[in-house]
């Protein structure tokens, strides 16, 4: 067979391979351009259907109106307050869930583990938990968004498989200089986790962010929505879209309901979009520990 | 659990074990934070799985309600709209499944064609987007970009002379743009692990393939596939141990009250019934016979996976 031949076969395959990825890539984008030219295009252009991939009539009618109604920004607040308590407080849970279950010699380790790995196939459920958050008093209080989920048994199970891999002769080494378990984990295993323990942190940090079910469940004061339900309210729900078309009639605007919802949703997605270029690399390695096997 | 290097150590006797706890008592300590909280925020509410088995109201709380035995049960069943919620969760995890599993797969063997370093890079940083978007997020973008009237998929369309498709407004097109969306919002993330299983595949054997004259194709159909077959298998074992679970978020944010019999699964239905009418027993029931069913799953799914390739999930 020729080998020219052979090779313009492959190169065939590479383009065609290299059409689809661009295509498949392009579906995550042009949605998103479409909805940041409607938020910035005018409310004439947006009612005759004009708006495609790029604002037409630049302007900012529709985050005046965002701004100054204000609830999206307090969601926001209160979101990014919620999100570090609970990174925090999961991050420290974990670790000392995950570092004792990393040693292959603990005494009880099998039950215990079993203890923990149950929860992940068995729950409870939507209703028994919402009445224990209920009894707990926990109801339109912040601790009700960070609490119920401190720990995530998946991120635990990461965590665990990655203390695991460091030698322990390390540790022993530690040990018999007379280093107790607490001052190893602090001063010899956290130090060597730290790209592992950035991973599993945005993880958390992630998940809290995008989380909408236990915020629609557990608060219902409308001063402390997080952002997800509030931008619900506005996409889904007239109401919540009326009050902002209404604050903007106040200014002496006019807006079209497609602006706000546009204006809303760029709102949300840009804290995402900024950082996440930059933290992408550390969360595939969280898959990569994962792939591992747990 | 055998160790990795597959010694078998003495059996420790019950003195050493004392002497472990003793000197690593601080590790016992760490622990105690976590299991408690498991305790309370995953125990307790497994035992108030109870109230599916008593009327429980309110003022009386669990413990004082009164036993109905299995009557929330027969009442749940006689509700038309809870063998709806099944139908549809059974639905839309087998379409899932049929057109979900395969996506990331065929993804990643594409990307491992490319030979552009900074496209794949640049390509996958895109693809994984979808992943770190909200339901609500996605849910916004969907109705806006489908929008009947609106929606610059149909404008598109129209451009074309085809009239406006109700894609999100009749159930068969809901179910086939849940289906779409899933795949989308998936293909990428899901693809990293395919990826890394390809990145252990040897490069002697397209050496190999490479003199016998093998196409690139051939060499992906032959080589690359089976090479990651195990991790195939062990992915998709796992998704069908969740076939009776659908979460809540995605269909929640994107349905409307024009497909709620093809879009309502049992979580919204739990969501609808439990919360917004307050029904806390019978919709607890409901998710009880849920949480019954994934669980048989997951143990047989694990079974089976340990039987074929000794990787079981635990």
């Amino acid at each position: 067979m020729a080998k020219g031949r052979q090779s313009l076969v492959d190169r065939g395959f590479e383009v065609l391979v290299t059409i689809i990825v661009t295509i498949i890539a392009l579906t995550c984008i042009l949605p998103i351009l479409n909805i940041f030219s409607l938020s910035l295009s005018s409310a004439r252009a947006v009612n005759s259907n004009e708006v495609t991939f790029l604002p037409v009539d630049f302007t900012l009618d529709a985050y005046e109106s965002v701004f100054t109604n204000g609830a999206l920004l307090r969601s926001m607040w209160y979101t990014i307050k919620a999100t570090l308590l609970y990174v925090s407080i999961s991050m420290f849970m974990t670790i000392l869930c995950a570092y004792p279950l990393s040693h292959r010699d603990l005494v009880g380790r099998k039950p215990l583990w079993v203890f923990v790995l149950f929860t992940m196939y068995f729950a409870g459920g939507m209703i028994p938990s919402y009445l224990l958050v209920n009894d707990l008093g926990l109801i339109n209080t912040m601790w009700s968004l960070v609490l119920p989920g401190m720990v995530s048994t998946y991120n635990m199970i990461l965590m665990r498989t990655f203390f695991s891999s460091i030698p322990a002769e390390m540790k022993e080494a530690a040990y018999i200089d007379g280093a107790n378990d607490a001052d190893i984990l602090w001063r010899v295993v956290l130090p060597l986790s730290k790209a592992m323990l950035a991973t599993i942190a945005l993880f958390y940090a992630v998940s809290r962010w995008n989380a909408v079910t236990d915020g629609m469940l557990y608060i219902s004061e409308p001063s402390k929505y997080i952002l997800q339900v509030r931008l619900k309210n506005i996409i889904l729900s007239a109401a919540g879209l009326n009050e902002l078309m209404s604050e903007g009639a106040n200014v002496g605007l006019t807006i079209q309901p497609l602006q706000i919802r546009s204006a809303a949703l760029v709102f949300s997605l840009l804290p995402v979009l900024v950082v996440y270029p930059f933290l992408q690399k550390y969360f595939v390695r969280g898959v990569m520990i994962g792939a591992v096997k747990g | 659990m055998t160790t990795h290097s597959g010694i078998r150590l003495p059996k420790p006797t019950r003195n050493d074990k004392r002497v472990y706890v003793r000197q690593h008592w601080l590790l016992y300590v760490m622990l105690a934070l976590p299991i408690t909280y498991y305790i309370v925020f995953h125990y307790i509410p497994m035992g108030g799985i109870v109230i599916a088995f008593k009327n429980y109201s309110i003022f009386r709380g669990i413990w004082k309600s009164p036993w109905v035995g299995m009557e929330n049960f027969s009442k749940l069943f006689a509700i038309a709209e809870f063998s709806n919620a099944i139908k549809n969760t059974l639905v839309l995890n087998v379409l899932n499944l049929v057109f979900g599993f395969p996506a990331p797969i065929i993804l990643a063997l594409m990307l491992n064609e490319l030979s552009g370093r900074h496209f794949k890079k640049i390509a996958q940083t895109v693809l994984y987007l979808p992943h770190f978007l909200s339901w609500v997020i996605i849910g916004g973008l969907v109705t806006t970009l489908f929008a009947t009237q609106t929606g610059i998929i149909n404008r598109g369309l129209a451009s074309m002379g085809i009239s406006p498709v109700p894609w999100l407004t009749e159930s068969r097109n809901w179910v086939v743009m849940y289906v779409f969306v899933s795949v989308w919002q998936s293909i990428g993330w899901g693809a990293i692990i395919y990826l890394s299983a390809i990145t252990s595949v040897g490069e002697d054997l397209y050496e190999a393939a490479r003199i016998d004259g093998c196409s690139r194709f051939q060499m992906t159909y032959k080589i690359t596939l089976p090479s990651i077959r195990p991790t195939i298998v062990i992915m998709l074992i796992l998704k069908i141990g969740s076939m009776m679970s659908i979460g809540f978020e995605q269909p929640q944010m994107l349905k409307n009250p024009m497909v709620n019999d093809s879009g309502d699964v049992i979580s919204t239905f739990i969501y609808r019934y439990g919360l917004e009418n307050g029904k806390y027993s019978i919709s607890t029931a409901a998710g009880l016979i849920q949480s019954v069913i994934n669980f048989a799953l997951v143990i047989t799914a694990n079974a089976v996976s340990n039987r074929i390739s000794d990787e079981g999930i635990w």
